[in-house]
């Protein structure tokens, strides 16, 4: 008899885990079909809804498992977050280029007392940032398989909401909606920095709310001027209104205030070194791949179109901030001590590109800042994820404790070189394209800007190269070979976390144009618009 | 068969993605069959392409457009001219037979692989630059070519000069690109094209255009084109970047050969010459390409006069020699200029492959003070080392004569003023250049062995895999001057306006051979005949023997002015000042602020009930007041 | 008949009482006293406004106050039990630890 309840007892765990793992993979083939039918135009679906709230669902149903079946944990937020790139695909597919409305819209009443609505939809800017998030949730849910030992089934949830609320920013056409989404990113990642960070993580995330949590406080007023002004909080219907020059400039700093820390611009930008530097791998690739993201789509999404007069007065201000975050963030890389801080400060070198194309208001520069933003989100993402790997190795992200890598793991040399050359703008990799198109555009607006940023050509090669031969070439550092810890090369996981990111830094390296063509119609109808209106006084 | 010749790009392609991939689980043997066959394979179909070029036929291909904004359109293509066609075979056929002394020379090294990866993405990647139909293709191979030039330096990363000089190389050559590509910026916004044929048609457009830089109204064609140039010297390795070339010594020596002297290096002048409408259209920037070539002719050829690593002065002379060709192209002799490209390539490959051969027998040992009468043990080395030195010093019925020649009578009879006192430089540049070549030769090869007698029982003959090519580059250097490189080149590089007459010619062509049998014949008193005349030279001229010893102190110079103050400049003003200072001052010290302040306000709340309730007694006091006065 | 003014004199002056009882004693005990008295005096209060402008509503509101301030007693009592307990004190100037 006590043999049979065990008996039972054993069959019924086995098929209640494989009733969890059956319902993921039920999950899965439905999101294939579901994606498929969207792609193939035939079916009448919100993509968009199910994409943000597909991975809350997801996050409920980690936070209901067991805390100590950390395996199940890991595989089945796996799996929600392969789901959510499937259903992520279709957008890709099936996206009208030839066209700048915004695609996939819903619309629901949400609070009509207001004439608050429920309203999303995405265009030629923001629909590659949608795929870009669901590739980097993957790999940091892979790369975190061992990394997070404490609390794993609070982490995976984090990051599946973090990922919802960062999608929902892309996606939103309300400024409500927009704002909630906007500030909602905030708490998981502040969770994750401060939970599982390293040794000054709770600083590091108190810095990194409050100074992004001001910033929008000012957005926040902005929002609400705008919404009493107008009445409406439609940003499609805000776009078309004709706004006094002096509103238009206030505004345009409010909202600043909230992009320009985000971005990070410089005077603004030293959250970032201390986040990234403390947050775990998948923390600070999250943090580098699409949170920063975020700022810089604001610029176009709101500052561009809502406020063109004040953009176009406000631009040479704008061009000196990213001239000068660029030349600061490279000089001061050259003088890091630390792994991950000299990464996240090379973050502000390039986001600094970004907004440089961003504000040069031409085709060139604004598709070479949306392309770098993507390109960014790539390199650096996939630069964090190698840091992360040595440093689950060594526990130590002192430059110094480093040297002669290369002798000991060159699959992983091999790796972090195509990345180096991506972070330089080495032609054939997609950083060569953004940079090329950014300096193209910012020299047709304003030559001697791009050519002081050129410079960072020479700089930026200067610290990556020094940082490679200080961690790879060379004799290997005792200190290193002392605490590898008996790991070796890259295994199987480490190197299928790494793949996809090659893959995409020489795609996009060679044929930009399956980018560069999804923007092209929504920047033109942009510069368009600021061209037309800004010019109205 | 037009677009078959992207295969001359797909093979070394292919070679490299093979042995980069793959190469570390196949024998060696094959992965030097792969490197050396994908080579072979891009050289014949280069042969197709010269023989299509020689019927006159120029082919232009597009692959597909590589980038679309707006109105940037770069295309992948590549357009195959008579100019592509020469690069094409020097590269292929020269790569070749560098590819096959590898397989001798690297026999044994851990990392054998990599380096034929390495090699074959080499030539993939200069292929590109040659072939490509715009210039941005050229960036694009122009900085691939730096990259494998760094991967390759640095071949052996364990060494930290090895690494350094890697890291200079990239750094330097980047500076140079910084300067290119401005230019095709500006190019690119004066003519809203960038592909060659149509930038061609439409520069003439430009021609009295001005730029307004800070009040001075410069040029705008002849801005471009020196913007270009900085491209040109950065890659070329004239003066004032030309500091990584001697320091790229730390390569193996076939890498040096190949792309420390027969290719990478020339894409500079391959550069000017295809940009030459661009630049005859500027009469300062030919100045400026002449001038910078041949005052870095000549010094490097005085800082080469005194280097004791063998490696090391014919990387000088090849910095030398480069400076040849872009006096030539300064002063509109464009086809002089690839002549000496072309020559240069067999020659100075021999002489690289020749100090190799050298290395090999002597253990990696290059200070030729250690050497002295290998002739008797090497005596294929000697006779092709010979061959090259000889060609080099200029003399008559070999390839380099044929070329040097050119150069020097289109300096002395061009109509540019500058031209008589480029003509002066280079002929001086040229006795000095056979002088220290023929000092390699009769302090290595003549005399008697400097070094122990263990050392020199060790001496032999490199294997024939090594001594073949050498063989076959000395054939090259004698014969292949008598093809007639510039007047293959006319329909599309022009030919050069005499402004004297044609019977100065032999007297230009006497003078060069002098200078060169001068060189000779010094070298020989010096180094033969009075063996103490160089000790006695050095004592009596001490402080200038220093100044050529430590290179004229150019990289102390550049750390004291560049390197060092940026570094301090991010140190101590960037990150201590502004970003810990000030900036995390602010950050730190608002919270700061507001916790002073909340503190001074907490002393209110003493925890003392009786003390609450008197406030609010207060407060009800002070309500009902107001209340009553309202 | 008794003026309303003297019931009035003796609410405030019972108020005062307890007010300044509660402000100035320290044990815990008195000061719950003194709180009693305070709403006994309102209840006082209350009822003369009652009786003298003859509408009930304010004697049935000292029905809510009564049971009110029973309610209340018990809990400051039991809070009172408990400090006691659990520290020792029963001096209200000895307890500060919601002191910022």
């Amino acid at each position: 008899m006590h043999e049979e309840t065990v008996v039972q007892n054993i069959i019924y765990r086995e098929l209640r885990k494989h009733l969890l793992i059956s319902l993921l993979l039920i999950a899965l083939i439905g999101g294939s079909i579901i994606s498929f039918g969207v792609a193939a135009n035939n079916l009448e679906f919100p993509i968009l809804s199910t994409l943000i709230f597909f991975p809350i669902v997801g996050a409920a149903f980690i936070a209901i498992l067991s805390r100590d079946k950390k395996e199940l944990i890991k595989l089945s937020t796996l799996i929600i977050s392969i789901i959510e790139f499937i259903l992520s695909v279709p957008l890709y597919l099936s996206f009208n280029k030839a066209t700048y409305e915004m695609q996939f819209r819903e619309e629901y009443l949400w609070i009509p007392q207001w004439g608050i609505k429920y309203s999303l939809g995405v265009d030629g800017i923001s629909v590659l940032f949608i795929l870009l998030s669901s590739l980097l949730t993957i790999l940091c849910v892979t790369v975190s398989w061992k990394e997070i030992n404490k609390k794993i089934k609070e982490f995976y949830a984090s990051l599946l909401l973090t990922h919802s609320a960062m999608i929902g920013v892309f996606m939103s056409l309300d400024i409500f909606l927009f704002y909630i989404f906007w500030e909602a990113m905030l708490i998981p990642m502040y969770l994750i920095i401060g939970i599982w960070g390293g040794p000054r993580r709770i600083y590091s995330a108190i810095k990194f709310f409050l100074y992004t949590f001001v910033g929008s406080l000012l957005m926040l007023v902005g929002i609400l001027v705008l919404y009493f002004n107008t009445g409406t909080s439609d940003i499609l219907t805000l776009m078309k209104i004709h706004y006094p020059y002096k509103m238009q400039l206030w505004l345009f700093w409010a909202f600043f205030a909230a992009f320009a820390v985000k971005v990070p611009m410089w005077p603004v930008h030293t959250w970032l070194p201390d986040a990234h530097t403390e947050a775990p791998t998948a923390g600070s690739v999250i943090l580098a791949g699409i949170l920063i993201k975020m700022g810089a789509y604001g610029f176009l999404r709101f500052n561009l179109p809502i406020f063109p007069e004040a953009t176009l007065a406000m631009k040479p201000y704008m061009i000196v901030l990213s001239v000068i975050a660029i030349i600061y963030g490279a000089l001061i890389c050259l003088v890091q001590r630390d792994l991950k801080r000299l990464i996240a400060y090379s973050s502000v070198s390039h986001m600094g590109f970004v907004t440089l194309g961003i504000f040069a208001l031409n085709q060139q520069g604004i598709q070479g800042g949306i392309l770098q933003m993507i390109n960014h989100g790539i390199v650096t993402g996939a630069l964090f994820l190698c840091v992360g790997m040595i440093y689950q190795r060594t526990h130590t992200r002192e430059i110094a404790h480093y040297g002669g890598v290369a002798t000991v793991m060159p699959a992983y040399s091999v790796f972090f070189m195509v990345f180096t050359l991506a972070s330089i703008g080495l032609p054939g990799t997609n950083g060569f394209i953004g940079e090329f198109l950014i300096l193209l555009g910012a020299f047709k607006a304003w030559k001697l800007m791009s050519v002081l940023s050129a410079t960072a050509l020479i700089i930026g090669a200067g610290y990556m190269l020094w940082l490679y031969q200080k961690v790879f070439f060379e004799k290997t550092n005792p200190y290193f070979s002392h605490h590898i810890n008996g790991y070796g090369d890259l295994n199987a996981r480490e190197i299928l976390t790494l793949l996809p990111l090659t893959i995409a830094v020489l795609w996009i390296g060679f044929y930009p144009n399956a980018l560069l063509s999804f923007m092209d119609e929504s920047v033109k109808a942009l510069i368009n618009h600021v061209m037309v209106s800004g010019a109205v006084k | 068969m037009e677009k078959y010749y992207v295969l001359i790009l797909l093979f070394p392609l292919a070679g490299f993605l093979f042995n980069i991939l793959i190469g570390r689980f196949v024998s060696t043997k094959f992965v030097s069959w792969v490197g050396n066959l994908s080579v072979f394979g891009s050289l014949v179909f280069s042969l197709f392409t010269i023989s299509d070029v020689f019927q006159g036929k120029t082919i232009e291909y597009n692959f597909y457009t590589w980038i679309l904004s707006d109105d940037l359109k770069v295309s992948f293509g590549y357009l195959i001219d008579q100019l592509t066609a020469i690069m094409l075979f020097v590269v292929c056929f020269v790569g070749w037979l560098i590819h096959i002394y590898s397989v001798g020379y690297m026999h044994g090294d851990p990392g054998y692989p990599r380096y034929f990866a390495y090699l074959n993405l080499f030539v993939f990647s200069m292929l590109l630059l040659v072939m490509g139909n715009n210039l941005v293709m050229l960036y694009f191979g122009w900085e691939a070519v730096g990259l494998c030039s760094y991967f390759l330096i640095a071949f052996w990363y364990q060494k930290k000069s090895a690494s350094d000089a890697g890291k200079k190389a990239f750094i330097v050559n980047r500076i140079g690109d910084f300067g290119f590509a401005i230019g095709i910026f500006l190019l690119f916004i004066s003519v809203y094209t960038l592909n060659y044929t149509d930038v061609f048609q439409k520069i003439p457009e430009l021609q009295d255009k001005t730029l307004n830089i800070l009040g001075w109204h410069i040029d705008l064609i002849t801005l471009i084109a020196l913007l270009l140039f900085c491209g040109a010297i950065g890659k070329s390795a004239q003066i004032p970047l030309y500091v990584w070339l001697p320091d790229a010594m730390e390569g193996p020596t076939p890498v040096s050969a190949l792309i420390h002297a027969a290719t990478m290096v020339t894409a500079g002048v391959f550069m000017v010459s295809r940009l030459s409408p661009l630049y005859n259209l500027s009469e300062t920037a030919l100045a400026v390409v002449a001038i910078t070539g041949a005052v870095t002719a000549f010094y490097s050829a005085t800082i080469g006069l005194v280097q004791r690593d063998m490696k090391r002065i014919i990387a000088y002379s090849t910095i030398s020699q480069i400076g040849y060709m872009f006096a030539a192209s300064g002063v509109v002799a464009y086809g002089a200029g690839v002549f000496h490209l072309y020559t240069h390539a067999f020659f100075k490959a021999l002489l690289f492959l020749g100090a190799g051969s050298v290395m090999h027998a002597m253990a990696g040992e290059l200070d030729i003070y250690k050497m002295g009468g290998l002739r008797k043990k090497m005596p294929i080395t000697y006779i092709t080392f010979l061959i090259a030195a000889l060609t080099i010093a200029g003399i008559p019925g070999l390839s380099g004569f044929f070329s040097k020649d050119e150069i020097l009578w289109y300096a002395f009879a061009s109509a540019k003023p500058y031209g008589k006192f480029v003509w002066i430089l280079l002929t001086i540049t040229a006795a000095l250049t056979a002088f220290y070549t023929f000092r390699i030769v009769f302090v290595a090869f003549h005399g008697k062995f400097r070094g122990t007698e263990e050392e020199f029982k060790h001496v032999h003959e490199s294997p024939p895999i090594m001594t073949i090519p050498l063989i076959i580059l000395a054939v090259g250097s004698v014969f292949v001057g008598y093809f007639s490189v510039p007047h293959f080149l006319e329909p599309l590089l022009g030919e050069p306006k005499l402004a004297v007459s044609l019977q100065q010619e032999k007297i230009v062509m006497a003078v060069s051979i002098i200078a060169g049998l001068v060189g000779i014949a010094t070298a020989w008193y010096m180094y033969i005949l009075r063996p103490t005349v160089p000790e006695n030279l050095t004592n009596t001229f001490k402080g200038f023997y220093k100044v050529l010893w430590n290179k004229y102190y150019v990289d102390e110079l550049y750390s004291f002015l560049f390197v060092r103050p940026t570094l301090w400049f991010a140190d101590k003003f960037i990150e201590k000042i502004t970003d810990i200072k000030i900036i995390e001052g602010i950050v730190n010290g608002i919270p700061a602020l507001i916790y002073k302040i909340g503190s001074l306000i907490r002393p209110v709340q003493t925890g003392q009930l009786q003390q609450y309730a008197i406030f609010m007694i207060l407060g009800i006091i002070v309500f009902v007041l107001v209340i009553l006065n309202m | 008949m008794i003026p309303l003014s003297w019931y009035l004199i003796l609410s405030a002056t019972l108020f005062s009482i307890g007010l300044m009882g509660f402000i100035i004693r320290r044990d815990l005990i008195v000061m719950l006293m003194c709180l009693e008295i305070m709403f006994n005096s309102v209840n006082v209060a209350l009822a003369s406004f009652s009786y003298y402008n003859s509408n009930l509503s304010g004697q049935i509101f000292v029905l809510f106050s009564i049971a009110i301030a029973a309610c209340e007693a018990v809990i400051g009592l039991a809070i009172v039990l408990a400090i006691v307990r659990n520290t020792g004190i029963n001096h209200s100037d000895e307890i500060n630890n919601l002191r910022g």
